[in-house]
């Protein structure tokens, strides 16, 4: 017997870290560098442009000559800009972040965790919940036909007019900090869970069903061992977006209640008191955070495809 | 020996009992006694007629090819008897029972056209699905799957996912599934029928062997008349339109097989046997088409 097997070896876990290696190498990064480098260049500009007319003001009420290089000194290093500068939101991350203790409540690293631990159980939250609804609706016919149109018409309320709702009412029965929040988050996350997962669980074919339907197996079985792992291709795409969403869940949940700590209560004084530029760090925060959730779902991912035998 | 036979459907006598002609005094019953089975499927443009008044009895231990053109309900045939089809005529036994009962008992094995394989299981795991479900303790598993491995020549690939294997190994990953609940019956539709013709002339020979050492009843679908009599102890010749069957050819080659026997006198009159009952198919087609 011609026993051909493709013996290609799996490639270790940590290989795929290698990718970003391969961008250097195959020369993406000069044009993303380029890139980065021409948004820094416009912001800067930018920056001089928003926060000349009150510059130019002050300049005029404490009547001084200025020249242009003074003005767009004075433009980059305001105290309330319109826009502060990358120079500015950097120092502020910098001081913020790095220079102090993770304890402090102004610490960018301890509201970062606030809005990051109820994120993630929001999310947890909101995952469960859509794939329940989601073998719900696989499983039992009449569901399939009721519930789709109360999903959809969930996610047609906007977020904004409900969270200080769900906030208020939770409040009163007495749950406050990171519940009201998580809620929020798994209301907004559930959503992409239930529709991937609904058509991940009907993912397997005619054949891979029938098989089941040959050792008689029961409906649990072949849940457990056929619609589940099928559907895993379809539940992470889904749980990349459900993070994103649970993230801006737990931001809004900590706008309307004056809350004191978490990254939507930052952006909240922030704005509130005009300092720009702890808005502004506060939101590249925001971004940053937003980059480590989808990471660790990536993460996440790739053992999952690797354990499931890492096809290529 | 003349255990399994068919009624010409055109003949008008009633069709013998399903017990008739079994020679094997210790088995009560054949393995699958069909009867007057029709199967109609009610299609978009119209009914269409997959199965008409088949009778057909197979006695255990026999090797039954189903050969016909495409279309001629093989498939349905075999899905009935797993009981994944419903005829909406006649009666059908398997070991005796309904067929339901036979596939509640996990009676029979069922290798389909594809692999069928589950890409996230590994080639282990996948022959374990079916012992899995049965409720086998893990140890018991890893035994018999690995037993089902090397009769079909895969031991030392069970950590292999079906990616990594060609189509003939994959396909004799779906043998192994079959066959490591240790069922009485294995249902094949047409498993090698996508594979080239030496990895297809190894596999004859492998379930030749296998069949021979574990005296299974294998019902069989091919397109292939030399497969098929190489194999086969009968050959049911069916023709579509409706799909019925058109002659029940004995195969009485000696049991032990090697591929040589194809070029012997008696290898090549039981294959211009099942050729011009092919062409008898086709031949009164016509009229029942019209
Ligand atoms: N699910 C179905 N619905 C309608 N018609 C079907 C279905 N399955 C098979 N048929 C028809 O029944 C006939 C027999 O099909 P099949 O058993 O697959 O043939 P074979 O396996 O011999 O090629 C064909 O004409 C086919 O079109
Ligand atoms: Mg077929």
């Amino acid at each position: 017997m011609a026993q051909i097997a493709v013996a290609t070896p799996r490639p270790p876990l940590w290989a795929t870290s290698r990718r970003l290696g391969g961008q250097f190498r195959r020369g993406s990064t000069l044009p993303i560098l380029a890139i980065l480098a021409a948004l820094v260049v416009v912001w800067f500009a930018g920056a001089v442009w928003l926060n000349a007319p009150r510059t130019i003001e002050g300049f005029e009420r404490a009547e001084l000559d200025w020249t242009a290089r003074d003005l767009v000194a004075a433009t980059w290093s305001m105290d309330r800009p319109v826009l502060p500068t990358p120079a500015q939101v950097f120092a502020d991350l910098w001081e913020n972040t790095v220079e102090r203790s993770v304890t402090s409540r102004r610490s960018l690293v301890f509201h970062a965790w606030v809005t990051f631990s109820s994120t993630v159980l929001g999310f947890l939250l909101g995952s469960a919940l859509g794939v329940l609804i989601a073998s719900g609706m696989v499983h039992v016919r009449t569901l399939d036909r009721s519930l789709m149109p109360w999903v959809i018409a969930s996610q047609a309320v906007p977020i904004l007019a409900i969270a200080p709702m769900i906030v208020v009412v939770l409040g009163n029965l007495g749950l406050t900090g990171v519940v009201p929040k998580a809620i929020i988050s798994a209301y907004l996350s559930f959503f992409p869970v239930t529709i991937g997962m609904v058509k991940g669980l009907r993912s397997p074919d005619p054949l891979q069903l029938d098989l089941m339907r040959t050792y008689s197996a029961d409906r649990r079985q072949t849940f457990r061992m056929l619609r589940w792992p099928a559907s895993v291709d379809f539940l992470f795409p889904s749980l990349k977006v459900a993070i994103a969403l649970a993230l801006v869940g737990a931001i809004v949940g900590e706008l309307p209640t004056g809350a004191q700590a978490g990254l939507g209560a930052r952006l909240l004084t922030g704005s509130y008191f005009g300092q720009t530029v702890q808005l502004w760090s506060a939101l590249v925060m925001c971004a940053l955070l937003a980059m480590v959730c989808i990471l660790l779902v990536s993460l996440a991912e790739r053992l999952v495809h690797a354990a499931r035998g890492g096809r290529p | 020996m003349d255990a399994l036979r068919s009624t010409d459907p055109r003949r008008t006598e009633p069709p013998a009992p399903s017990h008739h002609g079994l020679t094997d005094e210790d088995v009560p019953h054949p393995a699958v006694a069909a009867h007057d089975l029709s199967l109609v499927f009610q299609a978009g443009d119209g009914p269409v007629t997959a199965l008409a008044d088949i009778d057909l009895s197979i006695a255990r231990h026999d090797f039954v090819s189903l050969i016909g053109p495409s279309g001629c309900g093989k498939t349905t045939l075999l899905r009935v008897i797993a009981d994944l089809a419903q005829p909406t005529a006649g009666t059908l036994l398997v070991d005796g029972g309904t067929p339901e009962q036979a596939r509640r008992d996990r009676a029979y094995g069922y290798v389909f056209q594809s692999p069928a394989l589950y890409p996230w299981r590994n080639v282990r795991r996948n022959v374990e699905l079916p012992l899995e479900i049965m409720g086998l303790p893990k140890s018991d598993r890893q035994r018999r799957a690995a037993d089902a491995l090397k009769t079909v020549g895969l031991d030392g690939f069970e950590r292999k996912f079906p990616w990594q294997l060609s189509g003939g190994m994959q396909q004799r990953v779906s043998i192994a599934r079959a066959m490591g609940f240790e069922p009485d019956l294995l249902l094949m539709d047409e498993p090698f029928g996508a594979l080239d013709e030496i990895t297809r002339d190894n596999l004859n020979l492998h379930l030749h062997g296998l069949w021979q050492q574990s005296r299974l009843t294998v019902i069989f679908v091919t397109h292939s008349i030399p497969e098929a009599v190489f194999l086969s102890t009968h050959i049911v010749v069916m023709s579509p339109r409706p799909g019925r069957i058109v002659e029940v050819i004995d195969c009485d080659l000696p049991r032990e097989r090697t591929l040589a026997i194809r070029e012997t006198p008696e290898f090549l009159a039981i294959a211009q046997r099942v050729r011009e009952g092919l062409h008898a198919g086709r031949s009164y087609e016509g009229p029942e088409a019209a």
